[in-house]
């Protein structure tokens, strides 16, 4: 894929007609710092030019309202129909529907490319808040809508956005005694689903690298042959075996910079972490236990490894040091803890927690400190950030009954525990792993 | 030997219900004046292929013994099986985590089976986690059942 070429679009002019902002009136910035706050109401209108113009407004529309910080105004509420994306807007047209901010842009074919220009206005100040220019193949206008996305996001909230990312899983179909479960790709808004895996065996917790062009995950041989770590380019769809151990080998996760990949292997009934080199192949082992260690996660900057063990009874959350060592345990509530997952940002590790009444999604400090729930259910499992580490997606998972299997999907939700939402998905999912920020 | 036939179609029904309903495989036992000694169907319906065990645990309890020690003598009399022990769990823990108890379990059983003197050479392991329920359900009892090690052979 061609990457869009991108420049700043400059005519931030303040105009004559600049409107004293009232106090009253809602802002086109987000302090994320506080509490709580009302989403802020944007109008977002077709893009001129080319058809292509309003399915891409349909996107930015769908990602800022699915965001729960926004509040996107529908068309039919809008004065002034016919907005050029140039010119400044009727600024007071735009404020008596309510609008904070206006979303206008220009599809302009170049050759063989298209050539998008956006503006974000501030309608509270009559000023452009942002604009950028794009030149790319027209068939990348999903791309450019994910990315002027994320442009609007970070101009509103001063946080980078999370919109251009994609969403590995899986996919799930077939009875529940004899599933099928196949490792799925998609973009973050469901759109451009496709399959990794043929579904002859089980195949179960992707991960991406931190390029996005390969993934790790674990999957049964041909004729119940045990579980091994497969390493699979996202691209080409080759795949290599990531060390053939006379044990299972699962629950197989990157180190932050892609050169390791940090994985269970269980023998004899006890269950330890080791770490691979990625080009090497070079083993080494991490824990030495009689318990089950597993689920281990790099923290941010590489130097620690999260992960559960039940060496102290129940499954509890330890961390250590990345080439092992100096274990210490950082959970110490009631239930059991399981998949650890640290923030992008390294402020937060998110976990399930699996209690007397239920399973919980929730997050602590690296130290352990401020446990808060998110989210709960009768059976809810396996978090991933959002690269911004704002937003978590999950799997929520139906109790079965009659011998029919319960639904699994997909949900995201705010690291404050609002604007849960259903993640569309084409079959039943589990297991997201939440893609970087696509390299641009 | 219309009789025979009426009594095969009679057991031939009874494995139809219990798939279809996903319920325990040991309904199939009515058709147990058909299986051949030695064969599969013998191990699974008069042997009994599986043990349970409590939640969260590998401890082979009494019960399992009792089906173990079973196992092993009717394993030592058909000595042309290899075995494959599949471990499971029930659904109430994370899938990773499960993976790693299901391997244990399956140990646990393998162990027992090589102290009766199966040779560990015939015997593997598998753990399918949860991602095998067997029946396929959730309460207590489907939970209780979905604990277990399961000995395959071929």
């Amino acid at each position: 894929m061609m990457l869009p070429r991108r420049t700043t679009l400059l005519g931030g002019v303040a105009l004559a007609t600049a409107g004293i902002a009232s106090s009253a009136r809602a802002q086109l910035t987000i302090d994320m710092t506080r509490p709580s706050f009302e989403p802020v109401p944007i109008a977002i209108v077709d893009f001129k030019g080319d058809s292509v113009g309003a399915q891409m407004a349909g996107v930015i529309r769908n990602n800022l309202q699915n965001s729960g910080l926004f509040r996107v105004i529908p068309s039919s509420a809008y004065i002034q129909k016919d907005v050029d994306a140039t010119t400044p807007p009727r600024f007071p047209d735009w404020r008596s529907v309510g609008a904070a901010g206006l979303v206008v842009g220009q599809v302009t074919s170049v050759g063989g490319s298209i050539k998008v220009d956006f503006r974000l206005w501030d309608v509270v100040t009559s000023q452009q808040a942002t604009g950028l220019s794009f030149t790319s193949q027209p068939n990348n206008w999903r791309r450019l809508s994910h990315i002027i996305s994320d442009a609007i996001y970070k101009r509103v909230t001063g946080e980078e956005g999370y919109f251009d990312t994609r969403i590995a899983y899986v996919s799930e179909t077939g009875p529940g005694n004899n599933r099928t479960k196949r490792i799925a790709v998609m973009d973050q808004d469901g759109a451009n689903n496709r399959y990794l895996t043929d579904g002859k065996t089980i195949a179960l917790t992707p991960r991406f690298s931190p390029t996005l062009q390969e993934i790790v995950y674990m999957a049964y041989g041909e004729n119940n042959g045990p579980p091994r770590v497969y390493l699979q380019n996202v691209d080409s769809g080759r795949r290599e075996l990531l060390g053939n151990f006379p044990g299972m080998s699962f629950a197989p996760r990157f180190s932050p910079d892609g050169t390791k990949v940090v994985m269970s292997i269980a023998e004899n009934g006890r269950t330890n972490l080791y770490e691979m080199d990625v080009r090497g192949r070079q083993l080494r082992r991490l824990t030495n236990s009689p318990a089950i260690d597993t689920s281990p996660c790099f923290s941010a900057d590489g130097s620690q490894i999260v992960f559960n063990s039940d060496r102290g009874g129940a499954q509890q959350l330890y961390v250590m040091s990345a080439g092992g060592g100096g274990e210490r345990r950082i959970s110490f509530g009631d239930g059991r803890y399981a998949t650890p997952v640290w923030s992008p940002r390294g402020d937060f590790i998110a976990f399930t927690k699996i209690g007397s009444g239920g399973f919980g999604i929730g997050v602590m400090r690296s130290d352990g400190s401020g446990e808060r729930m998110l989210a709960s259910g009768f059976l809810v499992e396996g978090p991933t950030w959002a690269p911004n580490g704002r937003v978590l997606m999950f799997f929520r998972q139906q109790p079965s009954s009659g011998g029919r299997v319960g639904s699994a999907s997909l949900h995201q939700i705010d690291i404050t525990g609002r604007f849960e939402r259903q993640v569309p998905t084409p079959t039943d999912a589990s297991d997201p792993a939440w893609s970087p920020l696509i390299p641009q | 030997m219309s009789m025979i036939k009426a009594l095969s179609a009679l057991a031939a029904m009874f494995l139809i219900a219990a798939c279809s309903s996903n319920n325990d495989t040991q309904t199939a036992s009515a058709a147990t004046t058909s299986v051949t000694p030695g064969s599969v169907g013998d191990f699974r319906q008069n042997v009994g292929d599986r043990v349970f065990f409590d939640t969260d645990s590998s401890t082979v309890r009494e019960d399992g013994r009792q089906t173990l020690n079973r196992q092993a003598e009717w394993l030592k009399k058909y000595g042309n099986y290899q075995i494959t022990i599949e471990g499971h769990c029930d659904e109430r823990g994370t899938r990773e985590y499960n993976l790693a108890l299901g391997e244990r379990r399956a140990n646990a059983a393998r162990q027992y089976l090589i102290a009766q003197g199966i040779p560990a050479a015939r015997l593997k392991t598998v753990s399918y986690g949860k991602e095998r329920p067997d029946p396929v359900g959730s309460d207590e009892a489907a939970w209780a059942r979905n604990r277990r090690a399961v000995t395959a052979l071929e």
